[in-house]
């Protein structure tokens, strides 16, 4: 159960070896939560996550073998995640980022990745949504990003799957209201994680650490959206109204 | 045969609403409604519920079913030569003083509230003023009816099945729901208390003070947990005894049985985030510790305005805005780890205000009854309040190493690895819900957070 300071003792993370994903529940098991699963594609990067989480202090962990893109499992997945007992926090790290002029050169890797972060999303958001509503209690997070706020020429393939994700998010938490099931959709900057190596870094960078702070104490405040960093919101609440003629032109 | 109301889905929270979740919500109206929805009660579960005064999460049970009790809130007999009072577990206190009091009788134990049904009283054995003379609830309770989740009614006494009313009082709801209890009431002279107050202006002082008024039937005094330097400590002891007809002014001598006044004064459904500051909250308890006379004996004033002061404003949680608050109630053993108690809270600068210290005497034999010997000391605080989670883990940590407790009525975020230490007779307290309800049909969020 989540306590009345808003810390919880379980959680399920869907892509369990995501840089964000790990960060988060490093932080939790520090606090009051003991079981953890962690749901991924790669076992032996699963069990590295997981003694990571013991040796920080969790007391249960387990790992559960999933693929995204594999819709007609899903069902299963989310029946083991809350085979345990209930889950108070889950949490949607999974996703991919593409390379975008790749994605333009060869369409089937666009669809490959809204799969991933689009479809899949719904597909299990939908489904743990149910679980949750049946315990009565929960909170759901959402990973969405700033690139769902405008498409850009660079990334638009991966912002628009994120801008789907982001409004999925919304409407399943209102769609919530009164069944004591919480959706929080985060909206981070640049991360500085495997995800983005290499990349050029944009303004605001932050990091999966300083995500995952943003995320416990949104949860604690019960609060939908959070940007990381906070400032985002009102950086992006200007570049929302920007021309597109000047829009366009903004560095990378 | 009656039936229970269709179960609606309900978002329900404690009083300090700073969690909610979704349960069935059964009005429970008979028995038979409630032996029917403990047989038929899905996987997760059942828990009676009253008038949710309780802080965290007792009364809650997300994805299950909550029996609201208040309907079943008769009378079914009392002695007017004995005292012997026999009356359903959703009767509030409130009703019940208004019933007995003309009749010269009043309830042996009450809390800071009437709002609480019979059923909570005993599921979380409350304490009152007088716990250094009277005991708790429980102490008064002669006998019960529960229901039992194997479909049975059960009658349980101190005489019989000594181990299930013991662990039903303060079982927190866990080892049956009880259908009825039988209370041995107190004889009082009038609806009238004679009130002493004493203002102490440091720590020592208070302590001092409110260890003489052990001497009164009633005492507890309100402490300054803000006030620092060579002021810290300073609060306000009230001690009363029943007043005597020969004792009231001439004013008041005709309604020597006046009933409590209903609540005059609500808070608004939204109040502003951070009305509870620290400087309003350090101006309030400047305020509170000026008004109080350095000492004044002999004050007449009605029962209520004595016992329950907080019943005069509706829903004063709400004053603690849309994160709700938390209390936190500790016991200990004595007068040096109380200090640390204090001075952890002081020098954390969590906005505190309504800090009660009182003495408690014995305890009663209930595994997972709160009070025991030593102070009993309860503060509120926002649940939003910076830094709030590691100064009460900070506070459980030293209430545990000198053996005292910490109150389950009260609490929403212990942690679950500390209760075998604040409760050392949890063992048997499992062993009987084993026998009573092996399927763990009754349960309840807090069931479930603290792993009871």
């Amino acid at each position: 159960m989540m306590d009345a300071l808003g810390a919880p003792q379980s959680l399920a993370v869907l892509g369990g070896t995501s840089e964000i994903g790990l960060a988060v529940a490093d932080r939790l098991v520090r606090g009051r939560c003991e079981r953890v699963g962690l749901a991924g594609r790669d076992a032996a990067e699963l069990e590295i996550a997981a003694d990571r989480l013991v040796k920080a202090g969790a007391y249960d962990v387990r790992t559960h073998l999933f693929e995204a893109t594999d819709t007609a499992d899903h069902d299963r997945l989310v029946d083991a995640l809350f085979a345990d007992g209930d889950v108070d926090v889950v949490l949607v790290a999974f996703g991919v980022l593409g390379d975008q002029a790749a994605m333009s050169a060869d369409p089937d890797q666009a669809v490959a990745l809204a799969q991933v972060n689009y479809t899949a999303t719904v597909s299990l958001g939908l489904r743990v949504a149910t679980a949750l509503r049946r315990q009565g209690h929960g909170s759901l997070v959402f990973l969405s990003s700033v690139a769902a706020e405008r498409g850009r020429a660079a990334n638009f393939v991966y912002g628009s799957s994120k801008a789907g994700v982001d409004t999925f998010a919304q409407g399943l938490g209102d769609s919530l209201q009164g069944t004591g099931v919480h959706v929080l959709v985060v909206r981070p900057g640049f991360v500085r994680t495997r995800m983005t190596a290499g990349l050029p870094e944009a303004p605001f960078a932050t990091t999966a650490d300083a995500v995952a702070e943003a995320v416990v104490d949104a949860l604690a405040r019960r609060r939908e959206v959070v940007w990381v960093p906070g400032v985002l919101r009102a950086v992006m609440s200007g570049v929302r109204h920007l021309p597109r003629p000047v829009f366009r032109r903004l560095p990378t | 045969m009656s039936s229970g109301e269709p179960g609606g889905q309900a978002l329900l929270t404690g009083w300090g609403a700073a969690t909610a979740t979704s349960a069935r919500l059964l009005r429970v109206r008979t028995q038979d409604d409630v032996l029917r929805a403990l047989t038929a009660a899905p996987g997760r579960g059942a828990i009676p519920r009253g008038l949710g005064r309780s802080y965290g999460d007792p009364a809650l049970n997300a994805g299950g079913t909550v029996l609201d009790m208040t309907l079943m809130d008769r009378v079914l007999g009392l002695d007017e030569g004995t005292g012997r009072l026999t009356v359903e577990a959703g009767a509030s206190m409130d009703a019940l003083v208004r019933a007995v009091l003309p009749l010269g009788w009043f309830v042996p134990v009450t809390p800071g509230t009437r709002q609480v049904t019979v059923g909570g009283a005993i599921a979380t054995d409350v304490h009152g003023k007088n716990h250094h003379r009277a005991g708790s609830f429980g102490a008064h309770v002669t006998g019960m009816r529960l229901a039992l989740p194997d479909g049975t009614v059960r009658v349980v006494s101190p005489e019989l099945d000594r181990d299930l009313h013991w662990a039903t009082i303060g079982g927190m709801g866990l080892t049956g729901v009880v259908l009825d209890a039988t209370v041995q009431l107190q004889r009082v002279p009038s609806a009238w208390m004679s009130v002493s107050t004493e203002r102490a202006g440091d720590l020592d002082t208070l302590l001092a003070a409110l260890q003489r008024a052990d001497r009164q039937t009633y005492s507890v005094a309100w402490v300054d947990l803000m006030a620092g330097g060579s002021v810290s400590g300073r609060g306000v002891v009230t001690s009363a005894e029943h007043a005597q007809p020969e004792a009231l002014p001439t004013a008041v001598a005709e309604r020597r049985w006046s009933l409590p006044e209903p609540a005059r004064i609500g808070v608004p459904l939204w109040t502003p985030a951070g009305l509870l500051n620290r400087a309003s909250l350090r101006a309030f308890n400047e305020a509170w510790f000026r008004r109080a006379p350095v000492r004044r004996d002999g004050e007449v004033v009605p029962l209520g305005k004595f016992f329950h002061p907080l019943d005069g404003v509706r829903d004063w949680n709400r004053l603690y805005g849309a994160r709700g608050l938390v209390q936190h109630q500790c016991v200990v053993p004595d007068e040096p780890t109380l200090r640390e108690v204090l001075r952890l809270i002081r020098i954390s600068r969590v906005p505190s205000f309504l800090a009660v210290l009182k003495r408690f005497g014995p305890a009663d034999p209930g595994p997972l009854s709160f009070p025991r010997p030593g102070w009993t000391l309860a503060f509120d605080v926002a649940a939003s309040a910076a830094s709030l989670g590691g100064l009460l883990d900070d506070l459980d940590e030293v209430v545990a190493a000198a053996g005292g407790s910490i109150y389950l009525a009260k609490d929403s975020r212990l942690r679950p690895q500390l209760l075998p230490a604040l409760y050392p007779r949890l063992d048997h307290w499992r062993a009987v819900r084993e026998r009573v309800d092996p399927h763990r049909v009754l349960t309840s969020d807090l069931a479930r957070r603290l792993s009871l």
